[in-house]
């Protein structure tokens, strides 16, 4: 099994005619992903990548039954395009885009506040269940279908990991790019508690780095919730100074919060196998899952 | 985006936020003509840099005569001033705001800032003003007003009050104290800002609330959407190099190590300094080239790292997934052939074409360490710097 993704899922693209989403899109599709259709205001009726495009997310909802989006549109009018999504009904959506100020993503997360639409980023990769479907901009070939359950707030370090998993012979159940910035609307909490159950995920590796309270939030959900499976944590910034942004608009140590050291030493008394470097995430889950 | 006191109360003016009345000087003179035009008898002059903390460094002073205020604005103005927050190289000032010097009755402290946890903005008031909020917060936490925002509704007035009377005032001073308060968060959501803070606000003798000083931080973001603010950059306030890198939408912080890093992608170049600093080096920076890692923009990342005069050797960590790493490589060589790099340079680069990618580094006519891993790349950029 796998959470969130799968063969039967059917995606709509919001921007699927642009640059970056047609792209991707069209990397998506050579990994087997069901895409049904795309939506960019003012071209509905036409086709791209062999895919109709329609003027609204609703349409792609009624015409072809899309249930996830993966949203691709410029930072300006993303919250909009996430609203529209989940007001077309979607189950899932997905933000790739990057630079969407905070206080659009207040708003946006305010009206989803009903749990009917569930959203992962934005500033993330996306989310891949391996052989059987992704939705993202993460490279597809280095993932292995398995039995890992992969959450992490970065892009190209989450590669790494995965990279790491598979070259030790574990593959993944599903990972879950949930993205650099202060508003996110998965977070390591929410993704565990789906991670919990499902019976085919036998552990979970999170990646976190420096900024909020959200690793702290999980060391502590998994502390009191009964979570039996093993965890393997990475946090990235060490050797990041106090008040500046490094990189991530998220990644911010500010009023001595957020540090890494305060992260590592909250999963380490959560019992959360802690990775001191980011080279030995692989080998670090191989001796987890020994027990 | 940070921005200086003088132009966040340009916008707290904007939004009807009561502020002193005062203006922002350049040299001694314009600022003895602006004291004159206020009038009065006592003014006060604040060196006007980012950082805070700026009255323990000797940046702000009061003049009882217009021959002190251009005495002191001449102390003040380009003086290197050290505070606990600019770090031992200190700022070099180049403005000062001078201000009514006004007869304080209460210090207060307000601000709006943001929440992540409750993903949303949080009111934050205290009736002590004048000190920092975390000392505030660590003493006695439970002499701190939170109060969440809903952000589709907004700060309601009955919010702004409760806190202004939970901050212990009363009657009229209380109500314009709330009424600031309603005014400070339109500053917060017209502005965009990720903190509005005043420290302190205060009760005048007269029984008058203004906001005595004003810090705000702009989310970057939002900037497409406030070019007014965009005008505000002061690139006085900013690292020559990181203004350097941000021309070619380069990610780059310096700083003090030793071993330059190149990588794409924010969470792994944090991990690549983190694992420089496991095998006994230590980092010079932070740099994200960004996914393509494009000919162009290694090239400008070359140069940014080879003005670093700390810099000793050079690791670059790239993850190509969805790029080829043997273009990388090519970008890479082809980099070095137009920037001059004498010093060592290890380069680690995995995923699609790794292969193919080391055996061209390894051909290449510049000398490259090529490294199998990230562990292997820590180490041996390490093992260079000893040499």
């Amino acid at each position: 099994m796998s959470i969130l993704l799968d063969e039967k899922s059917r995606v709509v693209v919001q921007g699927l005619t642009g640059k970056e989403g047609s792209f991707h899109a069209e990397q998506c599709l050579a990994y087997g992903t069901n895409i049904v259709a795309g939506v960019t205001p003012g071209k509905g009726g036409t086709t791209h990548l062999d895919r109709p495009i329609y003027d609204t997310v609703h349409q792609a909802v009624d015409k072809q039954g899309a249930d996830v989006s993966l949203i691709f549109v410029p930072a300006s009018v993303a919250a909009d395009a996430i609203l529209e999504a989940k007001d077309a009904g979607i189950r899932l959506a997905i933000v790739i885009t990057e630079g969407i100020p905070t206080l659009d993503m207040a708003r946006v997360h305010a009206g989803f506040q009903d749990g009917r639409c569930r959203w992962v980023g934005p500033n993330c990769p996306g989310v891949i269940s391996p052989g059987k479907a992704k939705a993202g901009i993460m490279p597809g070939f280095i993932h292995k279908q398995g039995s890992i359950g992969v959450i992490s707030r970065s892009g190209t370090l989450t590669y790494e990991a995965v990279k790491q998993l598979t070259d030790v012979g574990l593959g993944q159940s599903t990972c879950i790019g949930i993205g650099g910035d202060p508003v996110i609307g998965t977070r390591f909490v929410d993704a565990l508690a789906l991670f919990a159950k499902d019976p085919e995920t036998r552990a979970v590796v999170m990646i976190g780095e420096i900024g909020g309270e959200d690793e702290e939030n999980a060391a502590e959900w998994i502390r009191t919730s009964g979570f039996d499976k093993p965890v393997i944590g990475f946090i990235a910034g060490r050797t990041a100074p106090p008040g500046r942004r490094m990189g991530h608009a998220g990644a911010i140590i500010s009023g001595g919060k957020g540090t890494a050291a305060a992260k590592m030493e909250a999963m380490q008394a959560a019992g959360i196998h802690v990775c001191d470097s980011p080279a030995v995430i692989g080998s670090t889950t191989v001796r987890a899952l020994k027990g | 985006m940070k921005i200086h006191e003088y132009q966040a109360k340009e916008l707290f003016k904007r939004h009807g936020v009561p502020i002193p009345r005062g203006e922002v000087a350049s040299t001694p003179e314009e600022a003895r003509a602006i004291a004159e035009q206020l009038g009065g008898t006592k003014w006060v002059i604040k060196a006007q840099i980012h950082a805070g903390g700026r009255g323990k460094g000797g940046g702000v002073k009061l003049a009882d005569s217009l021959d002190e205020v251009t005495s002191k604005a001449q102390a003040i103005l380009g003086m290197t001033l050290i505070t606990p927050q600019t770090g031992p190289e200190g700022r070099v000032v180049k403005k000062v705001l001078v201000g009514e010097a006004i007869p304080i009755a209460q210090e207060l402290y307000a601000a709006i800032l943001f929440d992540r946890t409750q993903a949303c903005p949080i009111l934050i008031a205290s009736a002590a003003g004048g000190v920092e909020i975390e000392e505030v917060a660590k003493v006695s936490p439970e002499k701190i007003i939170r109060i969440p925002i809903d952000i589709r509704s907004g700060l309601q007035s009955y919010e702004a009050r409760k806190a202004a009377f939970d901050l212990g005032l009363s009657g009229k001073t209380a109500l314009k104290a709330a009424s600031l308060l309603s005014a400070l968060y339109q500053v917060y959501i017209r502005e965009d800002a990720s903190l509005v803070e005043v420290n302190p606000l205060i009760v005048t003798e007269s029984g008058e609330v203004l906001a005595l000083d004003a810090k705000m931080t702009i989310d970057d973001n939002a900037l497409y959407r406030h070019p007014d603010v965009v005008a505000y950059r002061d690139l006085d306030e900013e690292e020559p190099l990181e203004i350097e890198a941000s021309k070619f939408d380069l990610n780059y912080i310096k700083l003090d190590g030793n071993v330059g890093c190149m990588v794409n992608g924010a969470g792994l170049a944090m991990a690549t300094m983190d694992i420089i600093k496991l095998a006994g080096g230590d980092p010079a920076n932070f740099l994200d080239v960004g996914g393509g890692a494009s000919v162009e923009r290694v090239a400008a990342a070359f140069r940014i790292l080879m003005s670093d005069p700390n810099v000793k050797a050079v690791l670059i960590n790239i993850f190509g997934g969805i790029v080829r790493c043997d273009r990388v490589a090519g970008g890479v060589i082809q980099a070095l052939e137009q920037v001059k790099v004498d010093l060592p340079v290890v380069v680690r680069l995995e995923g699609t074409n790794a292969a193919e990618a080391a055996k061209m580094l390894e051909d290449a006519p510049i000398q490259f360490g090529v490294a199998r891993s990230l562990e292997d790349a820590a180490s041996m950029v390490t093992r260079a710097l000893k040499n």
